[in-house]
């Protein structure tokens, strides 16, 4: 070595400095005022990174699409069953020699009697009449035909309501009559309806599986775009916390505007159909969506939802880049 | 390993953070702590018997091929200066990224800075590539940074402020030629340009060994030479050089070791 060493110390540009070697040109030690500042170690805006926001978007407004159906339509059950569950009939038949109308006023005043009730009403002639009217058409004379009479039965506690005493009174005491709790229809009608809420809830699953995937994909997607950037890092030194953190912040900033994005879209969404379906209220159409839907409102369970599911979004991003990034570097040295 | 004793002057260096002996050897007292703070020794230090790097009987395999390379033996000592050789595909980049911890050899002994790689955790890896210094042959600078950026990124992945850096930066640049370039970005550099930017990326962490892989490949003639004197320069300072080449021409011109590799094997003319 000491061959080379000696060349060296002959070396004309000793000391010099190899800024003279290079050709000079206009040099500036500062930079330039309004120059940018450090640009994120992380590419800003790429294609994949686009596409993943875009991604993160739309999946976060079919998620919180979904939670807001399934939420309406677990309320609008649990509305129908209250209903149907709040109401009995009391119903007379006519029995020769027997004057029905006075039945149904004994009934009426058994039924009120009972703990629970809140009214008991019968039903009017004319009422019987409007209520026939699809079968038979007006301006029929009723009293001649046997019809039986109704008692309609509200109920303000329908769990206080003893309706097998009842029952046993009114046809101890009724002649002609039965109650009808509607039991049939409340049984078929709960099952209907925990049938959809089950479907809406496994549907709800389904798009939130959907959604982890296809985030966890497209998040790796763009990251793939990024493993040069990954590389360089590890070989300059860097330390893979460090650069798992550049990452995590980025494609959580990412992931945040995606889903937030998504989130909102989803939450004006609601806001509008809920204006505009309660706008065209008093509309025959309306009263029968109102009755299958109730009020079309999204509860506040609805929106806390849509804000949960963007930030369990942008989380699932940051955390995907994270064990992208100590993936690639493990799977160097 | 004399020569290094008569320095002239260097008004330029003075003003990069080179006479940083000062810095440096902080820097160096830093990773000793951190490395004796896991209860390891640092074992051999430079200076030292076993030299910055050294390999005994190394081989490497890719997959279950043949040996790419077989039966090496080498050191590198500090303040070393040595030209890497061989046919094309005689495996000099293989040795090079063996050098710079990016693959583990199949067989042998590889210990750098004193220290057996084979052995090494991986939470040690960052803090050693950090003493070794790479100009790439594809230089690997990134796109969206600007040329100072790209120089300054090894100090800014120790999560310094820009202010305590920026200075040492815009001196290396103006060092490799770089001074007016330093806010353009890696596509609008020449092939030259790029590969200063990428010698002074590995430089700006004063490392104690420089491995440079066909640094002159993509330049003139002229540039190569200034480029070759701007290594011996480094060298003079104190780092280990270690440059790869099948520039005969280059080699020519500064007599220095030649590790020459030929089918996988290593032959050294001192």
């Amino acid at each position: 070595m000491s061959e080379a060493a000696e060349t060296r110390t002959r070396h004309p540009a000793r000391g010099a400095g190899l800024a003279a070697l290079l050709p000079r040109r206009n040099t500036r030690t500062r930079r330039p005022p309004g120059a940018p500042q450090m640009g994120p170690i992380v590419p800003a805006a790429s294609i994949a990174s686009r596409s993943l926001t875009m991604v993160v978007a739309i999946m976060s407004f079919l998620a919180c699409l979904t939670l807001g159906a399934v939420t309406l339509v677990r309320d609008a059950s649990r509305d129908w069953q209250n209903d149907v569950t709040r109401e009995l009939t009391i119903q007379i038949r006519p029995v020769d020699g027997i004057d029905a109308d006075q039945e149904a006023a004994k009934a009426a005043s058994i039924a009120a009697a009972q703990p629970g009730v809140a009214s008991a009403r019968a039903l009017e002639q004319w009422e019987n009449a409007k209520l026939l009217e699809p079968w038979i058409g007006s301006g029929l004379e009723l009293t001649d035909l046997p019809i039986p009479r109704l008692v309609v039965v509200t109920l303000d506690a329908p769990d206080a309501v003893d309706l097998s005493a009842l029952s046993a009174r009114l046809a101890a005491e009724v002649r002609g009559a039965s109650l009808d709790d509607h039991r049939t229809w409340s049984d078929r009608l709960k099952t209907m309806a925990n049938a959809t809420v089950i479907v809406g809830f496994s549907i709800l699953g389904l798009v939130f599986v959907a959604t982890v995937l296809s985030v966890v994909f497209a998040t790796r997607g763009a990251m793939a775009s990024n493993d040069d950037v990954v590389s360089v890092l590890t070989l300059v030194g860097a330390e893979p916390r460090f650069v798992a953190r550049e990452f995590q912040r980025h494609f959580l900033l990412l992931g945040l505007r995606g889903g937030l994005a998504g989130a909102i879209g989803a939450a004006l969404l609601f806001a509008l159909l809920s204006l505009t379906i309660g706008r065209s209220f008093a509309t025959p159409e309306s009263d029968q969506v109102s009755a299958l839907f109730g009020q079309f409102a999204i509860g506040p369970t609805g929106y806390v939802g849509a804000v949960a599911i963007a930030f369990l979004i942008a989380v699932m991003t940051a955390v995907t880049s994270r064990i992208t990034v100590y993936r690639a570097i493990a799977g160097g040295i | 390993m004399s020569g290094n004793q008569t320095r002239g002057p260097r008004p330029v260096f003075a003003l990069f953070g080179w006479q940083g002996a000062d810095e440096r050897r902080e820097n160096r007292v830093i990773v000793n702590r951190s490395l004796t703070a896991r209860g390891e020794s640092r074992g051999v230090c430079e200076g030292g018997g076993s030299g910055v790097i050294r390999f005994e009987n190394v081989g490497l395999r890719y997959g279950m091929g043949p040996e790419v390379l077989r039966d090496l033996n080498l050191r590198i000592d500090p303040r070393s200066f040595q030209f890497l050789t061989g046919p094309s595909g005689a495996g000099k980049t293989t040795l090079l990224r063996l050098l710079f911890l990016a693959l583990k050899p199949t067989r042998g002994l590889i210990t750098v800075f004193g220290r057996d790689t084979a052995t090494l955790p991986k939470a040690d890896l960052p803090a050693l590539r950090r003493r070794i210094g790479v100009v790439y042959q594809d230089f690997r600078l990134l796109d969206h940074l600007t040329t100072f950026e790209n120089v300054a990124l090894p100090l800014r992945v120790l999560g310094r402020e820009e202010s305590s850096y920026r200075a040492d930066v815009v001196e290396l640049l103006k060092w490799v030629g770089l001074g007016d370039r330093m806010h353009a970005y890696p596509p609008v550099l020449s092939g030259g340009e790029k590969q200063r930017a990428a010698i002074a990326r590995a430089l700006i962490g004063q490392p104690e060994i420089l491995l440079a892989d066909e640094p002159t490949g993509n330049v003139d003639p002229p540039l190569a030479k200034r480029l070759l004197r701007l290594f011996i320069e480094l060298n003079r300072l104190g780092t280990s050089v270690v440059i790869a080449t099948h520039d005969i021409g280059l080699m020519n011109q500064f007599d220095a070791r030649r590790l020459v590799l030929h089918e996988g094997r290593l032959t050294i003319y001192e």
